[in-house]
């Protein structure tokens, strides 16, 4: 009866998480999906730790451990999302991704202990070769995709809140090749020939998966960690479900494989949305051609400064104004008062609009939520191509801490390292006042040309200091 | 030969279950708009949170003095715990920046 039971939770929990992903994946259901997803995970973890029985009929014990984790993971990750910026959620996001890793790292390590618990010296192979070589293969799959996972997690958290810069040495991807070739050769050879060292081999496959996670991530560029935490979360998602295999657990094995799939579409979305190949993102890093590119922009390093009070009168007596936010409006947390100046100049007869590039910002969709949050109304947010066919009618394009996705480079120099990346034809418009910190490069690394055409004008400073600036000066026109 | 068939008799259940989960994650979210991407990409992380559920049989199963055990299975619950919660909480928090903004 109570194993019924809890086959009926599992079966709720498998059902709450395909819808609940279904209802995330439409705006106006999105947040309730959430919460639907959660809820069928609440059934599942409690059925699981109060009706729980193994093939002999036990219960679990060591319930004061099982709540005490929970007491503990619950109160830290609670508090930590909740405190967490809105300019760092992804690296939350991928942080927690490699949580979820390292705990199916550690479940495959347990379980390993479990199995080669009668082993001694005297038994040697023999021993090894009485194993179940499906459930060997099983935990060392987990075991693989769960420290890679964690390991790459923990470097994309790092060099997202730029702890780790990038690194990349000569020959790299070849040498992951080949790392990877040997991880899988050694767990191969071990869940068929059962060899005397299989528990040193398997922590050797430990270790060498977690240098694989670390060297696999190392190379690619910031601007690109969101398509990598995307396809490390697929990972981990069949991480979870070799567990589910271990553990005949079909809630598991449900949300592990459903995630690994809806995980994998997402990165090709992800990558798609940038115009790129997913090959082209893992294996093309980014800054491999810096030297190049800053080379060629160095010799037009002629920009031009305008004063507050002439952008003021510029965007007061403008017909159409298109903001285009990047990053630096996140960092600064300018998008109140960028709210506020839009409205100023409303008040003004002259049409704002804003431009939105679908990978401004650190994620996709950053900056769609980021001016949400400030109440900007969402028919003022133009997707990219919208925003492109209105440029050549705009008179002051206004781009606020924003880069590599105005960079005319991407069209015109087959050199750069964001060639073919589409981006907002800002060129177009009358004039183009541009706000950044100062001249240094955008995230990719690389110099942008747009700053040094005739059109363009310079406007430093901290964009909430700048706009609150702007704001006062177009008051007291 | 035989050796696979037999294999594939003996877990036809699960493996069942992983072809027809794998079509549908793809079918799904075929067509998420852009902006959803991320918050998308987060809750299914939180999803695959549900690896807990291993941590928690782990823990459950080990014996009171195998300390290696209980350390390891401690360690596991706390990061799925995290991975779980923090995961939702997130997830909560950037959908809630559409709040009344739907189109």
């Amino acid at each position: 009866m109570e194993l019924n039971i809890l086959t009926l939770c599992y079966l709720i929990g498998s059902i709450t998480f395909i819808i609940g992903l279904k209802m995330l994946s439409h705006p106006a259901s999105a947040r309730k999906g959430n919460l639907v997803a959660a809820a069928g995970m609440a059934i599942a973890i409690a059925g699981t730790i109060f009706l729980y029985k193994d093939e002999a009929g036990n219960g679990l014990h060591n319930y004061g451990w099982i709540f005490g984790g929970i007491a503990i993971g619950t109160i830290v990750g609670w508090m930590a999302a909740k405190k967490v910026k809105m300019t760092a959620m992804p690296e939350m996001v991928s942080l927690f991704n490699g949580m979820g890793g390292a705990c199916a790292a550690l479940i495959s390590i347990v379980e390993f202990n479990h199995l080669v618990h009668g082993y001694t010296v005297e038994t040697g192979a023999a021993f090894f070769a009485s194993l179940n070589g499906t459930t060997l293969l099983i935990i060392m799959l987990g075991l693989i995709i769960g420290s890679v996972s964690f390991a790459g997690s923990i470097i994309a958290w790092g060099k997202l809140n730029g702890k780790i810069k990038d690194f990349s040495f000569n020959g790299q991807h070849i040498f992951n090749i080949v790392l990877l070739l040997l991880i899988v050769s050694l767990a191969i050879y071990i869940v068929v020939f059962s060899p005397a060292q299989t528990i040193l081999f398997f922590y050797v496959v430990f270790l060498l998966s977690l240098i694989y996670g670390v060297l696999f991530v190392f190379p690619i560029g910031g601007a690109d960690m969101p398509v990598v935490i995307s396809l490390l979360n697929s990972f981990t998602g069949v991480a979870a479900a070799c567990g589910g295999f271990l553990y005949d657990n079909k809630v598991m094995l449900t949300g592990g494989i459903l995630v690994g799939a809806a995980g994998t579409l997402l990165t090709i979305l992800m990558c798609k949305a940038m115009n790129r190949s997913l090959k082209n993102v893992l294996i093309g890093s980014f800054g491999g051609n810096k030297a190049v590119a800053t080379g060629a922009a160095k010799e037009q390093g002629l920009y031009k400064e305008i004063t507050l009070s002439d952008s003021a009168v510029l965007m007061a007596y403008a017909n159409k104004i298109m903001i285009v936010p990047g990053y630096g409006l996140a960092v600064a947390q300018a998008q109140h008062i960028c709210h506020e100046l839009e409205k100023l100049l409303a008040e003004k007869g002259v049409e704002v609009k804003y431009a939105i590039h679908p990978v401004a910002g650190r994620m996709p969709g950053h900056m769609n939520v980021l001016l949400a949050e400030a109440d900007v109304n969402y028919e003022k947010l133009l997707e990219m191509e919208q925003a492109n066919d209105e440029f050549s009618t705009t008179d002051v394009v206004l781009v606020l801490g924003a880069n590599d996705v105005v960079n005319p480079a991407a069209k015109k120099d087959p050199a750069s390292p964001i060639y073919g990346m589409p981006i907002l034809d800002v060129e177009l418009a009358k004039t183009c006042i541009v706000n950044k910190r100062s001249m240094k490069p955008g995230y990719a690394g690389i110099e942008n040309d747009l700053f040094f055409q005739p059109k363009t004008s310079m406007l430093f400073g901290d964009a909430k200091k700048v706009l609150q600036d702007l704001v006062a000066e177009i008051k007291s026109l | 030969m035989e050796t696979i068939l037999n294999w594939i008799a003996a877990h036809q259940q699960m493996i069942y279950i992983v072809v027809l989960m794998i079509f549908v994650g793809i079918e799904i979210i075929g067509k998420v708009p852009s902006v959803l991407h991320t918050p998308l990409m987060s809750g299914a992380n939180a999803i695959h949170g549900v690896v807990i559920i291993g941590a928690i049989i782990v823990m459950g199963k080990a014996e009171a003095d195998n300390y290696l055990a209980l350390i390891l299975g401690l360690l596991a619950v706390i990061l799925g715990t995290l991975n779980v919660v923090g995961g939702f909480v997130v997830t909560d928090r950037m959908l809630e920046m559409f709040k009344g903004k739907k189109k």
